[in-house]
């Protein structure tokens, strides 16, 4: 068993008062809080072997580098990457979506190409899609969902056609905290050649990710949904793919050689990463990857899963309050409406109780209207969060309905 | 009375609040007895979309002054609403144009006017000046 009163020690913001109040952090989706060990792990590093990587051939430069590669090495062996080559540092989701967004776009794709996103993604997951189709002249199609808010599967294999070359769908909802069928998904897509991109930014901290067992051609997430920086993110390919895409950006670190007649970029994965990596940012990464293994990810999956079924029968008691993605297939967040109560006000009202929770449409207004609705109040876990949180969330709801009714 | 004597005025009456459970339910009421807004103006140019709430804003020129309506479908959006009518309703366009809404901060509702487009208020002040300028123009 794991002891989460430990391990809420261990996270500093958390022992503090909100407006005199015990804070009750449930804005995980949005970003995580940082244990002690990230923040004393960056202050060393600071401190003691902070240099400019793959340049200098100074002790502390090399230093540097070798605890940039050891990141790399720790996120490969925690999502069983084949090869580090398949590990690129990015600012974040955002940028690892618009990085192959662009890069396979370029490569890949031609007028009258076919690319799917699914109903329920971030708005990270759809605009660099759209970008990139109204670029390449090719079509973006989206996978619909049910009324709780799953994808329909059936619908998706009838869409899938040769003109379909990539498919792009969130692990985890974030909005709803639906788990889709990624490895169906991904193994009907692979049968008509179309590669896949899995958003894991609301899976990664929840859920065991195998990029070998799903087979996804691209995985990404972000450090500060993780628990570590805000300011790096990863992107998973496949080797064989990430070979085949020209670059991102262009910059130092990402070439070979340089002339202005010709350049010769630099092998995978510097290919993709132009410019001083967040080297720091990929160093709390795997600090924080560290001591996820210390507590065990089994134990946090289990934790989280109680916290939400527990979650979900406490706010149901509540009269008027109905949640948004019925599915059972959720990990960590719940998303949910109460009648008459507009979200922005019942948000104002929680936060005056200590109590964080997001409200509106999480940047995914299509599923705010595939639901008819402009946004909802969204409680999302993490591992230091306890049943308790949930019984302060029940209470500052009932006082709202009592402000509000 | 002057824009900045009406928001002294409001000062005042925010002064008598102990905590911030009697403010919120001050608002909370002030928010349920605004003006009814007529269903015809909620027009799409009369909107203002924010991420967490929606606001629509109407501007009449009646006998020299302006006459400002407006809703929301956030209740402590709306109080705050009925709060900025109450200061630059019935005004010329001059006084619209140039007023301030310092009152906002010193009543402690300043998070509810972050920078960002959340509920749509800092949108509406600018709005409501952008209308004070335009019939100002007119005038002229």
């Amino acid at each position: 068993m794991i002891n989460i009163q430990k391990i809420k020690q261990d996270f500093p913001i958390l022992s503090q008062k909100i407006y005199g109040k015990e804070l009750v952090y449930l804005d995980n989706g949005a970003t995580t809080q940082k244990p002690i060990q990230v923040i004393e792990k960056l202050k060393s590093f600071y401190s003691e072997i902070n240099s400019n990587i793959h340049r200098g051939v100074h002790y502390l430069s090399n230093k540097s580098t070798e605890e940039y590669e050891n990141a790399r090495k720790t996120v490969k062996e925690f999502i069983n990457a084949k090869s580090t080559k398949e590990i690129i540092f990015t600012k974040g989701t955002t940028e690892a979506i618009n990085l192959v967004a662009f890069s396979f776009g370029e490569t890949f794709i031609n007028e009258g190409d076919e690319i799917l996103v699914s109903q329920t993604e971030h708005h990270s997951n759809i605009v660099p899609w759209q970008m990139m189709c109204k670029r390449k002249g090719a079509k973006l199609v989206v996978i619909p969902a049910k009324a709780n808010g799953e994808l329909d599967l059936e619908k998706y294999k009838l869409l899938l056609n040769s003109r379909t070359k990539l498919v792009a769908v969130a692990h985890v909802s974030n909005s709803l905290g639906i788990i889709n069928s990624v490895k169906e998904i991904i193994d009907e897509a692979h049968k008509v050649g179309a590669k896949v991109l899995i958003d894991g930014a609301q899976a990664i901290q929840h859920l065991k990710i195998d990029v070998q067992n799903l087979n996804c051609d691209f995985y990404t997430f972000s450090g500060h949904k993780i628990y570590a920086e805000t300011g790096i993110g990863v992107l998973f390919g496949k080797e064989e793919t990430l070979n085949q895409l020209s670059p991102y950006q262009g910059g130092g670190d990402m070439i070979k050689t340089v002339s202005f007649e010709k350049t010769e970029y630099a092998d995978l994965p510097f290919k993709f990463e132009a410019g001083t990596a967040n080297y720091v940012g990929a160093v709390s990464i795997a600090e924080a990857i560290k001591y996820l293994n210390n507590i065990g990810l089994q134990e946090i999956e289990n934790h989280e899963k109680e916290l939400i079924d527990y979650a979900t029968e406490k706010l149901l008691e509540i009269e008027g309050l109905k949640i948004i993605g019925t599915s059972k297939h959720k990990t960590s967040a719940i998303s949910f409406v109460l009648e008459g109560i507009h979200h922005y006000d019942a948000g104002l009202i929680l936060d005056k109780l200590g109590i964080a929770v997001r409200t509106g449409t999480h940047c995914a207004e299509p599923t705010m209207k595939h639901f008819g609705i402009t946004g909802t109040i969204r409680a999302s876990f993490a591992i230091y969060n306890t049943k308790e949180d949930i019984d302060k969330l029940v209470l500052g709801i009932n006082k709202v309905k009592l402000m509000f009714g | 009375m002057t824009i900045e004597e009406v928001q002294n005025q409001i000062i005042e009456e925010f002064e008598i609040f102990e905590d911030w459970m009697d403010k919120y339910e001050y608002i909370i009421e002030l928010g349920n007895n605004l003006e009814p807004y007529d269903d015809k103006n909620k027009t799409t140019s009369n909107l203002i979309q924010g991420c967490q709430s929606r606001v629509w804003l109407n501007a009449e020129m009646k006998d020299g002054k302006i006459i400002f309506s407006a809703d929301s479908d956030a209740i402590i959006t709306k109080g705050i609403i009925a709060l900025l009518i109450r200061v630059v309703n019935n005004r010329t366009p001059e006084e619209v144009m140039n007023a301030d809404f310092s009152f906002i901060e010193k009543i402690g509702l300043r998070e509810n006017l972050s920078p960002t487009r959340a509920n749509g208020l800092v949108s509406m002040i600018k709005n409501m000046k952008a209308y004070g300028l335009a019939f100002y123009s007119k005038e002229k």
